[in-house]
């Protein structure tokens, strides 16, 4: 039980400084926040350009129809109006939206317009666009545009979809299944054969809406032939690559700006139509443009995220050790496959054996198509669902075999000194200790006076039942090997790039290929390169965002920033001192074998006052006059860092829910979470980044679903019927820390972004069906709203399912649930 | 088109709007007061939220018109970097914000409720917040933000006091 941080952060402790000189542990408050609390922020709506048209975008109302005839004069005559256009008035140069993961070689792949030409198939796909003096013009004129649609059957269900004979969302694929995807280890078979326990579950991963709180947006202008593109995305580099590879405008006459972004979680890693749209209105107008969506608008047209039926089977000896796991899921696309739609839910197959040993192991995956939004991928991308998946069987393990849900895991998961250990899916877990986050939580979560108060409850027959919901996770982040990327058919590497420059003051400019839109880079990098070049924190600048300024990256989204783009800058910092170290040695006549550097400052060995600090270095390395031979004056340096490995956070969450068995009310009690992300740069943003992530896996197991009628209607289109949780909503979070470094990198660092909305779902759904256990309920439907629990227990109180099932009841919100089809 | 008189931050602006003007769209569009940012058109959000005459509203369910004579209080209104109110001092110190999209009409909410309950427990901080969302921070850190932010602020109150 060794390595648990002396410094973790625990609740209403202020983070410690383990190192008063180190900068890296520190819990510095943010740089970034100066602009954000005062309202000096630059979001792109708020950018105004001389001239500025505005956009508005007609949006199909019908999940699947051809479009007959479009009247848009009567729009164009409207006063402000400049244009509109219609698909088939950019047939010619809108192209076709890009999808980067052509997971297996016979996928289908849809064209995919911008704007639809001659079909829609899902609400909200754009069918016209409207350009105006204001937003209100714009917006007016839509309703003068007149759209005759012929509607053709809609494709809701996936389990109907796959069948033969369905009705087909691309009529010229001639099936609704994009690709199957396989993967096999072990003998799956005969670890099944004779198992003295099987568990067979269909688990359902709700359609989420991600809704970062800042809507889409995108501003672009052309100059002659140059255009400037920003957007609320957080993929500035990606999205230049691929608008001018769909648009043909070349890579080096289009900048890409992400100003300050509003939060993405997955959502704005894409390329959108819009922005799409904005580039070619700007080209054909000759002023700029500006698009702002409502959030109307983006519930519909924001890539969704999750949407999986999984059917799952764990083999187990009756000891509880596994022996197998068969995996077979249906992963909704939505009605496109857009950038990195096919491969979110593969992401999973490298999961679902989460953090145990077993013999064998089998996954299939087949996607499917629908009319409704394109999924892609949304904080965990296939990991939340594969981590739903297996934790949610370890506890009907537990279940099945009379034992307690912690000591099943402990029979099977990966013991601290079996690290480096190579998974049944064929990752190499480097680092670990499951005991010691283990045990960390059980005391803080104070386990066993909880089961004694559950006990007491079910011995008195207490209608408010509690429940305890455990989550013993690992995920796979720091996103990715590019080798490994390859293997997976992805059409790009997962490098990252930094460059470090020393200006002749001694001032230090960081540049990063990371995008940060919420994630605190501006402070963490910053501590990074002070530390590593001892030079202060104040005297270091990030900048980021804008591929005229940081014209290489990869970009934000998978917990990738620090592990990869930490060590990127890690790297060039350490290129900056080589170069100084020899710059030093000229200066103070010593070999440069004989310098040693720390704390900013090179000095000769052995020979005390002799040194020289970075800055005047620097200086003298500006100036030129004396350098050695051969030297190029300048410090400044770059590195690319492509990870040799994925890094590997893991964490024990523990979740009380208190469940009302009169009227399905569920009340989180306390929670838990002890996280493992390796070193720790910033304590206080690491904690800040658990938090909400546990807020986001927590809303999908009790309050969030996008709901879909019959018809491929959205019923959750506004805030009022999808319930994203506001403060009144959750618990207060006990969090705590241990401390494995990864060994995969020199910072030993894993990501934390997404390892809270990983980890959460299962602990609280865990939870949930522990209350209601002795009541006879093995599941629970997310979102697990009163009238859901209240189901669950109705139905077991009677024994069994009504004939013929019940309605699914929805998604807890307003309108939102009416007819909803789960 | 109708004229209004409105103060906003202090600076009195005469201007003629649509009635269907939001108020929201007169502060970002018609002033350039783009601290107040929009995130929903439900009301359901509150990133919008400003004080009219001291008290709280969502400047998207507000019409520029209904803001005729009244004053205005936005984000910017508050602090400018060098002096911050303990409200965004607090936020800061706690880290109470990631993406803070939701951040300006949080705090001014946050203010609001600190008006009608100088010393309020979590409980009724995370009741109080109910209308404006975060999707970053989990509000663990946004009630404890404004916790501080009270005892900071009564704390100064008693000084005042005490200096009369």
């Amino acid at each position: 039980m060794s390595e648990i941080a002396p410094e973790a952060v625990a609740e209403q402790v202020t983070p410690g400084t383990p190192d008063a000189k180190s900068e890296v542990g520190r819990a510095r408050r943010r740089t970034e926040d100066a602009r954000l609390i005062t309202g000096r922020t630059t979001w792109t709506d708020n950018i105004q350009l001389p001239g500025l048209l505005h956009v508005a975008f007609l949006r199909s109302p019908i999940s699947h129809a051809r479009i007959g005839r479009i009247d848009a004069e009567a729009a164009r005559a409207r006063p402000g109006v400049i244009a509109v256009f219609t698909g088939a008035d950019l047939a010619d140069e809108q192209g076709s939206l890009p999808c980067a993961w052509p997971v297996t070689d016979d996928m289908v792949l849809p064209d995919h317009p911008p704007i639809a030409v001659d079909e829609v198939r899902y609400v909200g796909e754009p069918v016209a666009v409207v350009v105006a003096r204001d937003r209100y013009a714009a917006v007016d004129a839509l309703e003068a545009v007149d759209v005759d649609y012929e509607p053709l059957p809609a494709v809701v269900d996936m389990e109907r979809a796959v069948e033969e004979g369905a009705d087909l969302v691309h009529a010229d694929k001639g099936t609704n299944k994009s690709y199957t995807w396989v993967f096999e280890a072990g003998e799956p078979d005969a670890a099944f054969r004779d198992a003295p326990v099987v568990i067979e579950r269909r688990y359902v991963q709700q359609r989420l809406i991600p809704t970062a709180m800042e809507p889409r947006a995108v501003v672009c202008s052309a100059v002659g032939d140059e255009y400037t593109l920003w957007s609320a995305t957080q993929i500035p580099h990606i999205l230049r690559l691929m608008l001018a590879t769909v648009t043909g405008i070349p890579e080096h006459r289009l900048r890409v700006v992400a100003p300050d972004v509003g939060g993405g979680f997955g959502s704005k890693l894409q390329v959108y139509g819009e922005e799409v749209v904005c580039l070619l209105l700007a080209r054909r107008l000759g002023r700029p443009v500006k698009w702002t969506e409502s959030r109307s608008e983006g519930n519909m047209a924001v890539h969704h995220g999750r949407d999986q039926i999984q059917r799952l089977s764990l083999a187990a000896d009756r000891d509880g050790r596994i022996r197998g796991l068969k995996v077979d899921l249906l992963a909704d696309m939505g009605a496109y496959l857009m950038l990195v739609t096919p491969g979110v839910p593969l992401l999973g197959a490298f999961m679902f054996n989460g953090i145990y040993k077993m013999d064998a192991y089998s996954f299939t995956c087949t996607g499917v198509f629908t009319n409704k939004t394109p999924t892609d991928a949304y904080r965990g991308a296939g990991r939340p669902e594969a981590t739903f998946g297996i934790e949610r069987l370890m506890d009907e393990l537990a279940n099945e075999l009379g034992l307690d849900p912690i000591e099943v895991r402990r029979r099977n998961w990966i013991r601290h000194e079996e690290f480096p250990y190579d998974t049944i899916s064929g990752l190499t877990y480097d680092s670990g200790n499951y005991e010691a986050a283990t045990e960390k939580a059980l005391r803080l979560f104070e386990y066993d006076k909880l089961r004694a108060e559950q006990a007491d409850r079910r011995d008195r027959g207490d209608p408010v039942q509690l429940g305890i919901g455990v989550s013993t996770f690992t995920e796979m982040c720091g996103l990715a090997p590019s080798r490994v990327l390859g293997s997976l058919s992805y059409g790009a590497g997962g490098w990252e790039h930094a460059s470090v420059r020393v200006l002749p003051s001694g001032k230090v400019e960081v540049v990063t290929g990371s995008s940060a839109h919420g994630q605190g880079h501006e402070t963490a990098w910053a501590q990074i390169a002070a530390d590593r070049l001892g030079v202060p924190f104040e005297d270091v600048r990030v900048l980021h965002g804008d591929t005229s300024v940081s014209p290489k990256g990869m970009d934000t989204y998978g917990s990738r920033s620090l592990a990869v783009g930490g060590v990127a800058l890690f790297n060039a910092c350490d290129k900056v001192i080589d170069k100084a170290r020899r710059m030093a040695a000229h200066l103070l006549e010593a070999d440069e074998g004989d310098i040693e550097f720390s704390g900013g400052s090179f000095a000769v060995k052995g020979v005390p006052g002799q040194a020289r600090t970075l800055q005047e270095v620097a200086l003298a390395a500006f100036a030129a006059h004396d350098l050695p031979e051969g030297f190029e004056p300048s410090l400044d340096s770059e590195a690319t860092h492509d990870p040799e490995n994925f890094s590997f956070p893991h964490g024990t969450h523990l979740c009380a829910a208190e469940v009302d068995t009169e009227t399905g009310f569920v009340k989180l009690r306390s929670y838990v979470a002890v996280d493992d992300v390796g070193k720790v740069v910033n304590p206080l943003i690491v904690e800040g980044q658990v938090h909400g992530g546990l807020a986001q896996g927590i809303a999908q197991a009790l309050y969030e679903e996008a709901v879909y009628d019959d018809d491929g209607n959205l019923t959750t289109t506004t805030m009022a019927d999808y319930l994203v949780p506001s403060a009144a909503d959750l618990p207060t979070f006990t969090t705590d820390r241990t401390e494995t470094p990864a060994t995969t990198n020199p910072l030993g660092v894993k990501g934390v972004g997404e390892a809270g909305t990983i980890a959460s779902t299962p602990a609280v759904v865990n939870a949930i069906v522990d209350a209601l256990r002795p009541y006879g309920v093995d599941d629970v439907p997310m979102p697990c709203t009163p009238e859901r629990v209240w189901r669950a227990l109705t139905e077991a109180r009677r024994g069994a399912a009504p004939p013929g099932g019940s309605p699914e009841p929805g998604a807890g919100g307003g309108l939102g649930s009416a007819g909803g089809a789960a | 088109m109708p004229r209004v008189s409105v103060e906003v931050d202090g600076v009195r602006y005469d201007d003629d709007v649509e009635p269907r003007l939001l108020l929201a769209h007169y502060l970002r569009d018609r002033l350039g007061k783009v601290g107040t940012p929009i995130g929903c058109d439900t009301s359901n959000c509150g990133a919008c939220t400003v004080l009219m005459d001291g008290l709280s509203v969502k400047s998207c369910s507000v019409l520029a018109v209904q803001a005729d004579g009244h004053e205005i209080t936005t984000i910017e209104g508050l602090g400018d970097g060098r002096n911050l109110h303990p409200m965004q001092r607090a936020f800061h110190e706690e880290h109470a914000l990631q993406c803070g999209y939701c951040t300006p009409g949080m705090i001014m909410a946050s203010l609001d409720l600190l008006r009608e309950n100088a010393d309020p427990s979590d409980e009724e901080i995370r009741a109080g917040l109910e209308g404006n969302l975060c999707r970053c921070t989990g509000y663990q850190n946004i009630v404890r933000a404004v916790r501080r932010a009270a005892n900071d602020m009564r704390q100064s109150d008693q000084a005042e006091e005490a200096h009369r």
